[in-house]
């Protein structure tokens, strides 16, 4: 037992911090927020070039086979630079289910373009009744021919526009998690329309619409009607990763925050000096810390393929949910009239931790499943 | 980043659950919260029987390097250790002092002569230990203490008085600290000693408890002579000695668990019980507030390992440790409260009523932590030294 990093994800860590503080410094962030890509093409290959991508893609494919464990690590950082763009998209929603339920040709073709840094996806899971469930999944695919037409609308689709392909959760029949299927689909088809939505963390959502949008037969990820499975893995792990962004976002405004108050004067000393100011960073450290191991549990227990992984993930969501929210509450507060303008900086992580707060589940949303797993 | 124990781990786990099997008390099953007001904690009988059976096994203090009576267990195997015992609230508090702050003080600043005459006593459980820190005006200002021990020839005449000193009525031995420079700056005039209970000139008088409980006691010092060998390291350093981390201290680490087994308690009497035909875990938030206790069990166990595993790899704790402790004292108040909640009306039941559910162990523990909120450091004090300490902001 051993809550530690080890040494090959502790040299990670340290070469992504430093990577990105010179590659993704605060300049890009917020350049990123106005631009319509949402994301720097010339930063996307130097990633590709760390080999990053294709992180946990497996070396026959052009990974570098790592793990769950080590994906954390790194989101945590990006979690720290809010790194701006489709990273998560196309590693986790694109790659994981290529990965966990792709034929040998799907995989072939896709994941070493993936591991590259060719290739842009994103999963578009998600519809107007902004549900997790497969309840929430209706967008029609209808049998034609050789292939199928797809109808409907899919929402808050992360950084779809940009994709080169996607991955729709459709249905084909059934209901609730029946029927379910899922199609890589080429981004660019005709009848597919991207509208990019306006969020508070100015990251990129769209909305899309399919109208009779044709797709073959050959595109269909696992088997017909069986897409929900793989939907629920990808969802595992999109939501520690998840957490991983939260922990390096709080981690942030909690460092930005106490250097503040160690150096604001006020009343002739440094307001840090202040038990008001004091005790809430002490009840800040505990949110991060504890934001942090919990969710290299989870990580780890979903690694390890442990019973209690989906009970450990959704502790992890609902505790990070919260006291992410906590810690970035008591940095504006800290911080006073400064952390309330757009000049500074503080407020980039206050309305990204919101968006990341409610993506895969707020905090009611998975104590709600944490409930339910106590089998009272 | 590994969660998982090793085989060998586990069956050292097993064979603490086998044995606490076998040993721990039949009278009130070693668990603290089931007792009634009468058979209290500070029943010194139980708590010394069962002290003498862990000294049987060198289980005392068996982290404890072995030519001190340990058995040089790893932090990990501590751990554990500590984990079985809480789960089972086992009543180890005959030595408790001795063991968490009596004998690591004495294996890093005593005398050969004084760790020969103490240390084995400990882990042979001969001895009970109490300490003597806190004072009427001296509570979180700690070094504000004004019990004095004054020089005179080979001997110091100690006067003065203590307040919550726990045990006391039973102790042998006292850790004491008093003023011996007066006129030196609050924190450097203070030294330690080592202070036989039996010697003339020491009072105790009861300080019960709001939940009925006779622990804490207040001590009253009139010409305490002792001899020169009864102080512990050098001359005012005593405060310095007292407030370092010690870092083989780690015999609180892993109780956070106690809170797993009220936990469970309370899943399994939500799942059996009704009130008026409606099962408990269909009333209004109840299910939500289980869960919310559930990952806070977790997370608390989870801040042990993770100081665990500083030690472990060799690193002093820091701030990490307060957090762990912060955390858990909270958790387990609020595991408290929670029950006491869920049951209505009857969460206010004393252990000894008909009408109780789950022998009142929700209230008690409400009560207890209630206090460990305050004690041994406030909630508050915590907070400044994770600030101050751990964090490095300024002083005000």
């Amino acid at each position: 037992m051993d809550l530690g990093l080890d040494e090959q994800q502790e040299l990670l860590r340290n070469f992504a911090r430093d990577f990105l503080e010179k590659e993704c410094p605060e300049t890009l962030v917020r350049e990123m927020e106005e631009d319509e890509k949402g994301y720097s093409p010339d930063l996307w290959q130097k990633m590709a070039k760390q080999g990053w991508m294709g992180l946990i893609i497996s070396e026959d494919y052009g990974g570098t086979g790592m793990n769950l464990c080590e994906l954390v690590v790194l989101i945590e950082e990006f979690g720290r630079a809010l790194v701006p763009g489709p990273f998560v998209p196309t590693v986790v929603l694109g790659g994981v289910p290529i990965m966990h339920a792709g034929s040998d040709e799907q995989k072939s073709e896709l994941l070493p373009k993936i591991a590259a840094g060719d290739l842009i996806m994103t999963m578009a899971l998600t519809e107007p009744s902004a549900k997790w469930t497969a309840d929430g999944v209706h967008l029609e695919a209808k049998k034609d021919g050789g292939g199928y037409v797809l109808n409907g609308t899919k929402l808050f689709v992360q950084d779809g526009h940009v994709t080169d392909k996607m991955i729709v959760a459709t249905r084909t029949g059934g209901s609730g998690e029946d029927g379910i299927t899922l199609f890589i689909v080429d981004s660019n088809t005709d009848g597919i329309k991207f509208e990019v939505l306006k969020t508070i963390a100015a990251d990129k959502q769209s909305e899309v619409t399919f109208e009779n949008v044709r797709v073959p037969a050959s595109s269909i990820l696992g088997a017909e009607g069986k897409g929900w499975e793989i939907v629920e893995h990808t969802k595992q792990v999109a939501t520690v990763a998840a957490c991983a962004y939260l922990v390096g976002l709080s981690q942030m405004d909690f460092d930005v925050t106490l250097n503040y108050a160690k150096e604001r004067v006020q009343f002739g000393r440094p307001i840090g000096s202040f038990q008001a100011i004091q005790h809430k960073l002490a009840d800040a450290v505990i949110d991060v810390d504890g934001s942090r191991f919990i969710t290299y549990k989870a990580a780890w227990s979903l690694q390890e393929g442990e019973d209690d992984a989906d009970l450990m993930i959704s502790m992890a969501k609902a505790w990070t949910s919260d006291a992410s929210r906590r810690v970035v509450a008591h940095g504006q507060q800290i911080h006073g009239g400064i952390g309330f303008t757009k000049e500074y900086k503080i407020q980039l992580y206050f309305r990204r931790q919101k968006w990341m707060e409610l993506m895969w589940g707020d905090a009611d949303y998975h104590r709600e499943l944490v409930a339910d797993k106590l089998e009272v | 980043m590994d969660f998982r124990f090793t085989p060998e781990e586990d069956k050292f786990r097993q064979e603490i659950r086998d044995w606490l099997k076998k040993n721990l008390p039949k009278s009130g099953s070693g668990d603290r919260f089931s007792r009634t007001s009468d058979d209290n904690d500070a029943n010194p009988v139980i708590y010394l029987e069962f002290a003498k059976k862990l000294a049987s096994k060198g289980w005392v203090a068996p982290h404890w390097p072995a030519e001190y009576g340990g058995l040089g267990l790893s932090v990990i195997q501590q751990l554990i250790f500590n984990e079985e015992m809480a789960y089972a609230s086992a009543p180890i508090g005959y030595s408790m002092i001795g063991v968490g702050w009596a004998g690591p003080t004495i294996i890093v600043y005593g005398t050969d002569e004084q760790k020969k005459e103490h240390l084995s006593r400990i882990t042979n459980a001969e001895t009970m230990w109490c300490q003597g820190f806190s004072e009427p005006n001296a509570g979180s200002d700690l070094a504000a203490l004004q019990t004095r021990a004054v020089r005179d020839g080979d001997d110091y005449v100690i006067n003065g008085q203590k307040i919550w000193t726990s045990g006391a009525h039973f102790a042998n031995w006292m850790i004491l600290i008093a003023r011996t420079d007066q006129d030196a700056p609050k924190h450097k005039g203070i030294s330690y000693f080592l202070l036989d209970m039996k010697t003339p000139g020491i009072t105790t008088s009861p300080l019960i408890d709001m939940m009925g409980n006779h622990a804490f006691n207040e001590v009253f010092f009139d010409n305490v002579r002792v001899p020169r060998e009864a102080l512990l390291g050098e001359e005012n350093r005593g405060w310095y000695m007292a407030t370092t981390t010690l870092d083989f201290e780690r015999s609180s680490i892993g109780g956070a668990v106690g809170g797993q087994k009220l936990l469970e308690d309370l899943k399994t009497f939500v799942a059996e019980t009704s009130f008026n035909g409606r099962p408990i875990k269909d009333a209004p938030g109840v299910m939500g507030r289980l869960a919310d206790c559930a990952i806070d069990v977790e997370l608390g166990r989870i801040l042990s390992y993770r100081v665990a595993t500083l030690q472990a790899r060799g690193m002093v704790p820091n701030y990490e440790s307060s957090i762990a402790k912060l955390f858990n004292t909270d958790m387990q108040f609020h595991l408290g409260e929670a029950g006491m909640e869920i049951m209505g009306l009857y969460g206010q039941l004393e252990a000894d009523s008909k009408w109780v559910h789950l022998h009142g162990r929700f209230q008690r523990q409400w009560m207890w932590q209630t206090g460990l909120k305050v004690g041994g450091g406030t909630t508050e004090i915590q907070k400044n030294i994770i600030a101050q300490r751990g964090l490095g902001m300024p002083r005000g």
